[in-house]
């Protein structure tokens, strides 16, 4: 579309310039007539058609790919905001006749799952106790790692991250049960503190790896100049590194809270229902037998569950972007 | 007098590769030394070593007369510049000047006072308040160079400190640190791989390769009576002409056969006395051949085609074909030279520099 114009405007100051050549000569003083004028011919940026034939692949695909995403998206928004009459319609593309935020309201603060009976948001809630404390806590012990395996070599530094990258491919299924023991052995079964603390252990090779790369890619002469200028372990690591590696924090960031946010297996294992993050609580939700089937809550609900994930997408997406690049190629 | 620098048997190895070994070098108070090589001689590893981003294996070494060898970089009395600059970028220049200084615990006074102050010898006050990024290529290694000023350091290492710039920035950039190097007269140790900075800067040049120093001398001493083959084919550009060959001798007197030619080399002065005779190079520098009238006076002349011209402006490259090997001559910027040509030229075996065969060290 952006190339209409130009092929406009090159076409015009083509025909121009034949047209005002001499005048043009004249004018810079040049008597010869062959002076600056142009010879016949194709000159200056090449004119595109708009509607060539890759365009119309490329758009139609494009197209056609962004339907196939947002049409899921777009029936889950419909159906929460119809009442359950309309629903059994059946129709379920057809937008709501008569808009209700009665499913949202539901499913926020009055679905019942078990024995409680004040919604999604008691899931929410313990969802964000679980969230921060495990970003915050993986993060930061990761990038530490990630420095000090890039930075600091030493004995043994490239079998422990040996050590650390295999932990990332072994399935976590395996891990559970032992998991259950050493946490009940500590008092933690059963806890958010327990929760915690598995995901920042699960969380840790990916992370570690993440930050490892990027603080390989900081050229090794910076960490030389920090030392001459006598900067420690920790002073290059708060002044020097931490400050040039913003994306790459901003990835671990979303890397994290998708992850956790989404988590079911061990939010299911490892809290009792009063603790249930909101993706268990929605599984409750929706899949529970008894009574009819509100569709419509159960679309509000589940909108309401990805909110999170996807806020934080839309927030960071450019710095996503950059960090990824950043820290996955190199190393 | 006390050396300013002074490494003893200094060896270091990873594993199994000895990148140096038992190397000595002692620098003088306000020496300039450049430490000279192909990439991989193990140049950079040795100003590594004397500034402490490296633990050595075995040695020592000594700055201002205090063993160092075990101390952090910081507390060496150092300061280093970097090839890339090694610029903090998320600081400005006056942040990255006083990083340090922080770091060493200074009154906010005086750190103001010596930023300033070394801004002042770079001309960098305008620079202060910006950002790595906002600068030129010159003007952050300028920076680089301030944040080594700062902190008083008796001894200053630079690690290819010009690689990164193109060649006009090096040249002017070259000039500045030589000026530098006269102001402050502090010791300075830089490393490079390129000849000519070498020849500008030092005062003394260690031509080093496979981390040993062949050859620690003036750059006129390096320049004139290379201590070896190595040496002698390193400095100068092009690179000198080498004539494989006998040496002979006949009662006192020397000379030299090579490919069915021989020659007199009456007047060369051998480094430890007359040598026994046997093979031997040959070595002439293309600057110190001579063409046109001047080959009537030389006592050796050969005659040979010209095989290609490189124009310089100031000088013109030949590259001349006699029999079956090819010489390189240095003429006249003037010299109106063309491909094919037959031309005469000859030099003077006194400028010359022989080598034995075997061993490769001067004769």
């Amino acid at each position: 579309m952006t190339k209409a114009p130009h092929l406009l405007k090159g076409s015009m100051t083509y025909d121009t310039a034949m047209e005002t050549g001499p005048d043009r000569a004249l004018r810079h003083g040049d008597g010869t007539s062959s002076g600056n004028r142009m010879v016949e011919g194709p000159a200056g940026r090449k004119p595109r058609k708009v509607l060539s034939r890759r365009n119309i692949l490329i758009y139609g695909t494009l197209i056609v790919v962004c339907l196939y995403y947002l049409l899921p998206l777009y029936v889950m928004i419909v159906t929460s905001l119809k009442g359950m009459p309309e629903i059994r319609l059946g129709n379920i593309f057809s937008p709501p006749v008569e808009i209700t935020f009665q499913p949202w309201v539901k499913a926020w603060a009055e679905a019942c799952t078990g024995l409680n009976c004040d919604g999604l948001s008691r899931g929410f809630f313990n969802s964000v106790r679980i969230l921060i404390p495990s970003v915050i806590l993986s993060i930061v012990i990761a990038s530490v790692n990630g420095y000090a395996l890039a930075n600091w070599r030493f004995k043994g530094s490239e079998t422990f991250f040996t050590i650390l990258i295999v932990g990332a491919f072994i399935p976590y299924q395996v891990m559970i049960y032992p998991i259950v023991i050493m946490l009940r052995e500590i008092g933690l079964y059963g806890s958010l503190t327990g929760l915690v603390i598995v995901h920042t252990i699960f969380g840790m090779p990916i992370l570690t790896l993440l930050f490892r790369n990027y603080f390989a890619s900081v050229p090794q002469e910076l960490f030389k100049a920090a030392r001459v200028d006598g900067a420690g372990f920790w002073a290059i690591y708060f002044q020097i590194m931490v400050p040039m590696s913003l994306p790459i924090f901003v990835v671990a960031m979303i890397l994290q809270v998708t992850g956790i946010w989404n988590d079911f297996l061990f939010g299911v294992i490892y809290t009792k229902p009063d603790l249930y993050p909101m993706t268990v609580q929605l599984n409750n939700i929706v899949n529970s037998t008894q009574g009819v089937k509100e569709y419509n809550v159960n679309m509000a609900a589940t909108i309401l569950t990805g909110l999170v994930p996807l806020t934080i997408y839309f927030i960071s997406g450019k710095l996503f972007v950059r960090g990824i690049a950043a820290g996955a190629v190199k190393g | 007098m006390e050396p300013s620098i002074s490494i003893k048997n200094l060896s270091l190895s990873f594993g199994n590769l000895d990148v140096l070994k038992d190397l000595n070098l002692d620098v003088g108070q306000g020496e300039f030394l450049v430490l000279l090589g192909s990439s991989g001689c193990g140049k950079s590893t040795l100003l590594n070593c004397i500034a402490g981003l490296l633990d050595v294996t075995g040695g020592q070494i000594f700055i201002g007369g205090r063993n160092v060898t075990w101390e952090e970089p910081s507390q060496r009395g150092i300061g280093m510049v970097f090839q890339s600059y090694a610029l903090y970028p998320q600081m400005t220049v006056a942040g990255n000047l006083s990083f340090g200084l922080k770091n060493a615990g200074l009154p906010k006074a005086e750190i103001k006072e010596r930023v300033d102050r070394a801004a002042k010898v770079l001309q960098i006050e305008p620079l202060l308040n910006r950002k790595p990024a906002a600068l030129s290529g010159g003007q952050r290694q300028r920076a680089a160079i301030g944040r080594a000023l700062v902190r008083d350091a008796d001894v200053f290492l630079f690690d290819e400190p010009l690689s990164n710039l193109d060649a006009k920035l090096r040249a002017d950039l070259r000039v500045e640190i030589k000026q530098l190097h006269q102001k402050l007269s502090n010791t300075m140790i830089y490393v490079t791989h390129d000849q000519i900075e070498a020849m500008t800067l030092a005062d003394r040049i260690a031509i080093m390769r496979g981390g040993q120093i062949l050859q620690l001398a003036s750059p006129n001493e390096i320049y004139n009576r290379p201590a070896s083959k190595y040496v002698a084919e390193f400095i100068g550009s092009p690179t000198m002409n080498f004539f494989d060959g006998h040496l002979e001798e006949t009662g006192g007197t020397y000379r030299f056969t090579s490919g069915g030619k021989t020659f007199s080399i009456d007047g060369y002065a051998f480094q430890d006395g007359p040598p026994a005779a046997g093979p031997a190079w040959f070595g002439i520098r293309p600057e110190h051949m001579v063409s046109g009238a001047e080959v009537e006076t030389a006592p050796v002349r050969f005659d040979g085609h010209v095989e290609l011209v490189e124009p310089l402006g100031s000088d013109t490259l030949v590259r001349l074909t006699i029999g079956d090997r090819t010489l390189w001559v240095r003429m006249d910027g003037q010299a109106t030279i063309r491909h094919g040509d037959a031309i005469s030229v000859g030099f003077d075996p006194t400028r010359a520099n022989l080598f034995d065969k075997t061993t490769e060290s001067r004769l």
